[in-house]
């Protein structure tokens, strides 16, 4: 087993969540550990993809939301005053359900965020995109096409591709929103090998549907329903011995 | 229903482990009236249905695996599973205990008994329930009674001590009967190691249960130990 102890990237303290008067989340808290794999599971609608979104503040951009309580990233909270909502997400990353590569080149996808938050000034643009494409796994099958239209590849590479310009913005944590629900299993496991490897470097937050692959790449795991964090515990013991029934008829396919 | 036929499975899996449960049953008991008779045919036919104890014994450990990969259960499924896995490990070892008895009875040859035999089935008849009893708490996922049983191994141990006491003090009297001796300390020594298992198998009943691996303690003493109580 892996030793689990790390410090908290992000520590999320009693958050609640609102769209208009409806609860969407209430009194989550959920310590975030760095360069782990954190899992989110639970039904469609429990809130998980919310919570998500929480964490880069993402749903600003969603009207009549409002947020409650903490979500401190190096303890610092990214709902503060004085917060930069846009270095947050840079520091923040996220990969979508569905490969969205700009219709444009390979190399102008993995460039685009240096470009805008001008982070090539002082480095080889060229150098970014490979450094990107190789953390991303995806350097070998693109290196002699980098011209290319991005969606001229397969969808499994596309993802790939997502990663990699996510991660040529030098994030801190990545969040993934099932981040293999469009891919077949051979892409799928590309991605989860990926995220073993990308943890040496990165905090990653995973929304799955799939139980497998939360039992698979995460390290922690947390339960959602009904907008409320039932369990949270080490991934082995969740999916072995859960502490709460309602985990255990979920995840042994009895509710949800 | 999502798990209707995944139920249907475990339930099946569950049923074939009761099923091998009392094939072991019977062949403890039946092992014991092949000594007390001395009935070399029925101790041969004994030994050679043991095989059939170890095919049903494969055939659960398939059925598992195929559960597994086609399911991929979790929880409490899971640990049911690894359970059945475990449990059919130790009847097949039992069964074992069996056998090992029909084999005494073939080197015993049709010799008369040294004494009567009145311990020896009753430890046998104790081993059967106790496994019986184990085997229910597994089908009704009742925790409390799989704690209980280990109690009753001390029975079987106090019998146990019993017969080697009791032999020792004949084969005193004549040296002679030592050989024959012998062969009834091994027996009783297979039944109280078939006793034992029963235990594990109550440590697996919880462990399904309840998630937690324990280490249940049979009698107050090891019946394998009993050349230290004196």
């Amino acid at each position: 087993m892996d030793n689990l102890d790390s410090m908290e990237k992000v520590s999320v303290e009693h958050l609640n969540f609102y769209y208009g008067d409806k609860v969407a989340l209430a009194d989550i808290s959920i310590p975030i550990r760095e360069r782990h794999i954190t899992a989110l599971i639970g039904p469609s609608g429990c809130g998980k993809s919310t919570f998500l979104r929480c964490l880069n503040r993402m749903n600003d951009t969603i009207r009549g939301t409002r947020v409650e309580g903490q979500v401190l990233l190096d303890g610092k909270n990214v709902y503060g005053r004085d917060t930069d909502v846009v270095e947050v997400r840079r520091r923040v990353g996220m990969v979508f359900q569905r490969p969205n590569p700009f219709p444009q080149s390979i190399f102008d996808n993995v460039a685009f965020g240096p470009r805008v938050l001008g982070l090539e000034r002082g480095m080889n643009l060229a150098s970014i995109v490979e450094e990107s494409l190789r953390g991303a796994a995806l350097w070998d099958e693109v290196k002699d096409k980098l011209k290319q239209d991005a969606l001229s590849i397969s969808l499994g590479q596309q993802q790939r591709l997502c990663i990699a310009r996510t991660i040529a913005v030098k994030p801190e944590v990545i969040l993934m929103d099932e981040p293999c629900s469009a891919l077949d299993p051979i892409a799928t496991l590309q991605v989860e090998e990926l995220m073993r490897s990308l943890k040496q470097d990165y905090t990653i937050v995973i929304v799955t549907h799939n139980m497998q692959q939360a039992a698979r790449v995460s390290d922690w795991t947390g339960f959602f329903w009904l907008g409320r964090l039932v369990e949270f515990n080490a991934t082995e013991t969740i999916f072995t011995r859960p502490g709460e029934k309602l985990t255990e008829d979920y995840i042994t396919g009895r509710a949800g | 229903m999502g798990r209707t036929s995944f139920e249907r499975e475990l339930k099946r899996l569950q049923d074939e482990v009761v099923a091998l449960g009392e094939m072991v049953e019977r062949a403890i008991i039946e092992s014991v009236e092949i000594l007390k008779r001395r009935d070399q045919e029925a101790a041969r036919h004994l030994i050679a249905a043991d095989r059939s104890i170890n095919e049903a014994r494969f055939a659960i450990e398939n059925d598992a695996l195929v559960l597994i990969a086609r399911q991929q259960p979790m929880a409490g499924d899971l640990r049911m599973i690894t359970a059945v896995l475990e449990i059919a490990t130790e009847l097949e070892r039992m069964g074992d205990y069996a056998k090992g008895i029909a084999k005494i009875v073939l080197k015993m040859g049709n010799r008369p008994h040294i004494k009567p035999l009145i311990d020896i089935p009753r430890m046998a008849e104790k081993a059967r329930d106790m496994l019986h009893e184990a085997l229910q708490a597994f089908i009704e996922h009742n925790a409390e009674s799989a704690r209980a049983i280990p109690a009753e191994d001390n029975e079987i141990d106090a019998l146990y001590n019993q017969i080697y006491r009791e032999l020792m003090t004949y084969v005193i009297a004549d040296p002679s009967i030592i050989q024959q001796t012998s062969y009834l300390i091994w027996v009783a020594h297979n039944l109280e190691r078939a006793a034992d298992r029963v235990i594990n198998i109550c440590e697996r009943v919880i462990f399904t249960v309840t998630g937690e691996m324990v280490e249940l303690d049979g009698g107050e003493e090891e019946g394998g130990d009993v050349e230290e109580t004196e």
